[in-house]
């Protein structure tokens, strides 16, 4: 039942995005190793949530132009559902290339190697949960010619919580702590944008088709 | 044409614009008469705090509006609630109105709070748990009023912010939950003076009556707005028409 | 099956056209028609529930369809201004699209039923690669394949050839014949007879009564 919603997308733009904002940072900063050692996990964290923000107003924009969003709110299938498969083919097509792609800029940045394996897992939680809280932005924000920066402006103050945990899930671990309780946060979170968020975004998404 | 629906729907601003002539007025002057009250006490009469002098007396600025910026973002969601689940206009309308007070309101509580911190940490901003809760409550606010301005369609306007100010309302806790685990992370040892001591009542009374006066000036203010924007929408209508033709 | 009772639809606190009255059964064909502005998108749009600012009543089966919705929108096949067809895929895949989105079995001969709007052997070519009419045509062809009885179609002569027009019509008439029913806005006269119009006249506040069809 669930088709392949997109074949083709903008999948490596963000990647690139995240790569090159990386790349940025010793630039501005400094080079120097202990500096960027202690910056690494949060600049990853901030990044990889910048690189999801500017994934997600493409998320409904295409659909809602060609008419496939009508016709998505005019199937028989309860549309939550149908809105769901939606945002897990975003994450799978953002979030995880995102974290693929962390130990290489962890390299970049000189995360130490306590840190890998927690900016991985608190990265696939998060942004599974960035997908999804992101995902009511973008249903807001389609029915606006120029929905981007709105849809920037609501979503960030709701990534907070996601930021705080993620970034400190890594620098607790670094720091030689346990990590777990964070991850556990995180995954609470996520279990809860996983029940609701298909249910506003929907609602959303019957509003902006509505005008 | 008076069996019509739709005419019954338009009926109730006007029932809430005629109800509330007089309750505005009332408000308006008692607001006005607590807040003189509660300024002249709190900064004239209400003693010296000892280890601060002068400068603690912004708290009666600053902690009425911080408190009635965080009730506003509630009765600005729980408005937008109402309009979803029982399409009333009128309750969009309040949810509109409330968002820019709300907004100015935070803004007041993070400005005095800069002001504040000036001569008590020695810098003007802290990354403390209730500035950092505050500024991204206004963050927010802005958030809602920048929706609302987007959509040309009024309709459509109402109904997104009001799913956004729910949703907001949900992350709120969580949001402020969360800053205040990370400001216990990262905690410096200079910002003892945020615990306060068990308030003087002499200094707790007027602190007081400035959260009702501050309560009682939003609800003006919201009012006030509320009826204007009523006008504003239903220019259309004959009743408008006879009050601004009754008003020249 | 589909009833309106003095439906119109608002916009901006006004009421678009004169309230329509009128009764649509299965066999019917319904052309609506009337002035640009009119509403006539607007209100084929409220019929399959995605425009909900409206006065009166629609019953489908004599329930209000958002009361129905379930058995409502497995019935309904809507084409609007936009078909939803994407350009980034093959029309095989935005047919399965179609079919896998409205919960079709999945029982669909894409080659037959392209063959059918005349695009034979475009089954794998990209949809940005095509014409206008030939995008359109994609579209077209849900018809083909879907069994819903209640066709909604907003303009669908649009950018349609000579030879795709009579196709569509002899499709329409086939579906009518076999007791569903098509409801159509277009600004060219239907070249078959057993069809009626419902003309919707533009509101003003003049004007105060129903238009019985």
């Amino acid at each position: 039942m669930i088709v392949a919603f997109r074949h083709k997308g903008e999948l490596a733009n963000p990647l690139i995005f995240f790569l090159m904002v990386v790349v940025f940072i010793p630039l501005g900063i400094s080079p120097e190793k202990a500096v960027l050692t202690v910056l690494a996990p949060g600049m990853i964290w901030v990044i990889a949530l910048l690189a999801t923000l500017l994934s997600l107003d493409g998320l409904f924009r295409s659909d809602f132009d060609d008419g496939s969003l009508e016709q998505m709110l005019l199937s028989p299938q309860p549309l939550p559902w149908l809105v769901l498969t939606k945002i897990v083919a975003h994450w799978l097509m953002t979030g995880i290339p995102l974290m693929l792609l962390t130990p290489l800029l962890g390299t970049m940045l000189y995360l130490p190697a306590e840190g890998y394996l927690p900016l991985m897992i608190s990265l696939l939680i998060g942004t599974g949960s960035m997908s999804l809280i992101g995902s009511i932005g973008a249903a807001l924000t389609v029915g606006l010619r120029k929905g981007g920066l709105i849809l920037s402006l609501v979503v960030m103050p709701l990534y907070v919580p996601v930021l705080i945990f993620g970034a400190s899930a890594v620098n607790e671990a670094v720091q030689g702590f346990a990590y777990t309780g964070q991850i556990a946060i995180l995954g609470a979170m996520f279990v809860s944008a996983l029940v609701l968020a298909p249910f506003a975004v929907a609602g959303a998404l019957r509003i902006s088709v509505n005008t | 044409m008076a069996s019509w629906q739709w005419f019954h729907r338009l009926g109730s601003p006007k029932w809430f614009y005629e109800k509330t002539t007089r309750w505005t007025q009332v408000i308006g002057w008692l607001a006005l008469a607590m807040l003189s009250v509660g300024i002249v006490w709190g900064l004239g009469f209400a003693p010296e705090e000892l280890k601060q002098g002068n400068s603690y007396r912004i708290i009666y600025i600053h902690v009425p509006a911080a408190a009635v910026a965080m009730a506003g973002y509630y009765v600005m969601a729980l408005s937008g609630a109402i309009g979803l689940i029982w399409r009333m206009k009128l309750s969009y309308m309040v949810m509109k109105c409330a968002a820019p007070i709300g907004a100015a309101l935070t803004f007041a509580a993070l400005f005095t709070g800069a002001v504040w911190g000036k001569p008590t940490w020695g810098d003007y901003w802290v990354w403390d748990a209730r500035i950092t809760s505050m500024l991204i409550l206004f963050f927010l606010y802005l958030g809602v009023m920048a929706l609302q301005e987007a959509y040309q369609n009024q309709e459509a306007a109402d109904k997104t912010c009001a799913i956004l100010s729910l949703v907001g309302m949900v992350n709120i806790p969580i949001i402020y939950k969360s800053v205040d685990w990370w400001f216990t992370l990262h905690q410096p040892a200079t910002l003892k003076l945020t615990e306060k001591s068990s308030i003087a009542p002499e200094m707790a009374y007027p602190l007081i009556l400035m959260i009702f006066a501050v309560y009682m000036f939003f609800a003006w203010l919201l009012l006030t707005k509320v009826r204007v924007e009523i006008l504003h929408r239903e220019v259309k209508t004959q009743w408008v028409k006879d009050i601004v033709m009754g008003a020249k | 099956m589909l009833q309106l009772n003095g439906f119109t639809c608002i916009r901006d606190g006004e009421p678009l056209f004169v309230p329509v009255d009128t009764v649509i059964n299965a066999g019917d064909v319904v052309q609506i028609a009337g002035p640009n502005g009119a509403g006539k998108t607007t209100l084929l749009r409220s019929l399959c529930g995605l425009f909900d600012s409206c006065e009166g009543e629609i019953l489908w089966q004599g329930k209000p369809i958002m009361r129905a919705k379930h058995e409502f929108l497995a019935q309904l096949l809507y084409l609007g201004h936009h078909p939803g067809v994407k350009k980034s895929l093959t029309a095989r895949e935005n047919l399965e699209w179609f079919a896998g989105v409205n919960g079709e079995a999945c029982a669909l001969d894409v080659e037959s039923v392209l063959a059918k709007v005349g695009l034979d052997g475009y089954a794998d070519i990209h949809c940005h690669q095509m014409s206008a009419g030939q995008h359109r045509r994609v579209g077209l062809a849900r018809l083909h394949f879907d069994a819903s009885p209640l066709w909604i179609l907003d303009e669908p002569f649009t950018a349609i050839d000579k030879q795709g027009v009579e196709r569509l019509e002899a499709k329409i008439q086939e579906h009518a014949a076999m007791g569903g029913t098509v409801i159509l806005t277009t600004h060219q006269a239907l070249s078959f007879s057993h069809y009626r119009t419902i003309d919707l006249i533009k509101y003003t506040e003049a004007f105060d009564g129903v238009t019985h069809v």
